[in-house]
């Protein structure tokens, strides 16, 4: 790991100097905008509110996600490995562990000052509002927190699982792809497992708890809510350790 | 660093009973040799002989099958990593990021083969003054260089780290031939210093720079030496050419009790290309033709030249390989 923040720093200036960033930023932040406008609409019209903006600004994080997310990793190794650099990379004295792991947290740092950035919009929002409408469900600090928490703490898995897919192919396209099908996955096997009548066939009862463990909506729900415990934690964390490791070892064998 | 990784020892680069399959393609088979120590050696060998396939197991980029293959001593299936410390690569093709500029890819190429940050920026300015980098290319985007500089950019940085052993592989590809000068002048500064393995096409190119030449072809060495042995070894005639006032039938009928063969030239009527089993003195064939009265306005022995060697080497192969596939 000696390397790590040599290759940190450079992936995060690649980043930085590549357009897909900006499209992705751009993209990102205009959908964010809009959907937290959106939120906002809602809750002026409903009489009682069933959701707070910030929350229902939360419960659509995934919109973005599936052209954030591939914009931001698809091309750290695909695009190496088409290009050849990747093999010349690892004939410097530097393990594939320490690439990985750069390219990684350029990636995941890029992701969450993105997501600062489209918080801004619930506090930019107060600020402008804070006189005309004194309601302090217009800006619930505890519901940003958590929320903020779960974006960054999901982030891993889902960029881990980016820079996973672009490992794996040499088409930035088709790493673009493949992210989004993995993190629809991710994202909604959970809750389609519970749609299923598990219960009503034996042998598929024991996939109940998996299913609710999986439940990615459910976890938004608990760290809104300030439910915040260590189940979800160990499930990304332990899914982004999962993923980095299969792409050490896909890299160094296809290097 | 430890004291064992300073003493290099006389074999920078040692490969024994190297090995490499892809499913049933043999694409190294039993390839042993050696470079020393400040020895500059050319590896040849027409296109899919196992040439790159045997420099990408040195470098560590791909694991050997069976074989024993060590930079500076150290096992390269064993410490890859300590290996890659010692080591020096330009891959074929060069592959660069294009969006980077050159300073900066070999400031950050510098960090990466560890060298020290006191001397990193006049590591850089060195290769690239000896690359003839610095004046007009220092701050171009790679992206944007022409082949012979890209080419330069990848040579600066296998001398990065002052390695002790450098690989290139076709170093003088696409190359003008003022930069085919240039690069051999600075391949030639690295002798005595460094072990370097070298692969090209351009057979003049390896004469003029190496002390060895390795062939390798089908996978399997077929020559290896200096180039001199390799002549003795591998061209077994003697070629002479002369212009005289005669025909090739008179040259034939007067030279033939030495059982020369005269060989007309393609189109020049009056010069002739004679070629002699190399056991034959060939040197009264100025006193034949003139007891024959046949005028000699010149004559030279043709010298043979590498791509000589390398054809009849490689030939050899064939004809080894196409013997054993008759038989099984």
């Amino acid at each position: 790991m000696r390397h790590f923040l040599t290759l940190f720093r450079h992936e995060l200036r690649l980043l930085f100097i590549t357009p897909s960033t900006y499209v992705a930023g751009t993209l990102f932040l205009c959908l964010m905008g809009g959907i937290y406008w959106f939120a906002l609409q809602q809750a002026a019209l409903q009489k009682g509110l069933e959701m707070l903006p910030v929350e229902s600004y939360f419960y659509l994080f995934w919109v973005p996600l599936f052209i954030l997310v591939p914009l931001i990793t698809m091309r750290s190794f695909a695009e190496e490995r088409r290009a050849g650099t990747l093999g010349a990379l690892m004939t410097t004295p530097t393990s594939p562990f320490a690439i990985v792991m750069g390219k990684f947290a350029a990636a995941y740092s890029l992701y969450i000052v993105l997501w600062a950035l489209a918080l801004l919009f619930p506090v930019i929002a107060w600020w402008m509002l804070k006189d005309f409408c004194p309601d302090p469900r217009l800006l619930a600090l505890s519901s940003l927190k958590g929320g903020a928490l779960f974006v960054a703490i999901s982030g891993l898995l889902y960029i881990a699982v980016g820079i996973l897919a672009s490992s794996l192919t040499r088409s930035m396209l088709v790493a673009g792809l493949l992210t989004s099908c993995a993190l629809f996955i991710l994202i909604v096997a959970g809750g389609l497992l519970q749609m299923l009548p598990l219960d009503v066939y034996e042998s598929f009862a024991w996939l109940q708890a998996p299913a609710e463990y999986l439940r990615t909506f459910k976890h938004l729900e608990n760290f809104y809510g300030g439910l915040i415990d260590s189940r979800p934690f160990f499930l990304f964390v332990s899914g982004a350790a999962l993923a980095l490791g299969l792409t050490v070892i896909n890299v160094e064998s296809k290097a | 660093m430890d004291d064992s990784e300073k003493s290099i020892p006389e074999d920078a680069i040692y490969v024994r009973g190297l090995c490499k399959n892809y499913g049933a393609y043999k694409a190294v088979s039993d390839v042993s040799f050696t470079v020393k120590r400040g020895e500059i050696v050319g590896f040849l060998g027409p296109n899919g002989a196992g040439k790159s396939t045997t420099m990408r197991i040195l470098a560590g980029l791909q694991p050997a099958n069976s074989g024993v293959a060590r930079i500076c001593g150290i096992s390269v299936s064993r410490d890859a990593f300590r290996t890659k410390s010692h080591l020096g690569y330009m891959p074929e093709n060069n592959p660069l990021p294009e969006e980077l500029r050159v300073i900066e890819y070999l400031r950050w190429r510098a960090r990466l083969k560890d060298v020290p940050e006191k001397e990193l920026r006049a590591r850089v300015e060195s290769v690239m003054a000896a690359c003839d980098l610095a004046r007009s290319a220092r701050r171009k985007l790679i992206g944007s260089l022409s082949k012979g500089f890209r080419q330069r950019v990848g040579i600066a940085d296998a001398l990065l780290s002052e390695p002790d052993v450098v690989i290139l592989d076709e170093p003088t590809i696409g190359l003008d031939p003022h930069q085919i000068l240039g690069i051999r002048s600075l391949i030639r500064s690295l002798r005595g210093k460094k072990a370097v393995l070298i692969s090209s096409h351009i057979l003049p190119e390896i004469e003029n720079v190496c002390d060895r030449v390795i062939i390798i072809n089908q996978g399997h060495i077929v020559a290896s030496g200096t180039p001199e042995d390799l002549r003795r070894e591998f061209v077994r005639t003697r070629r002479f050419e002369l212009v005289a006032d005669t025909t090739a039938e008179q040259v034939k009928a007067v030279l033939s009790a030495d059982s020369v063969e005269a060989l007309p030239a393609a189109e020049a009527g009056s010069r002739f290309t004679v070629q002699i089993a190399v056991e034959n003195a060939g040197e009264d064939f100025l006193a034949k033709l003139h007891a024959a009265g046949i005028r000699v306005f010149e004559f030279h022995e043709c010298v043979p030249c590498l791509e000589d060697i390398f054809i009849a080497a490689t030939r050899r192969t064939y004809d080894i390989v196409d013997s054993i596939s008759n038989k099984s």
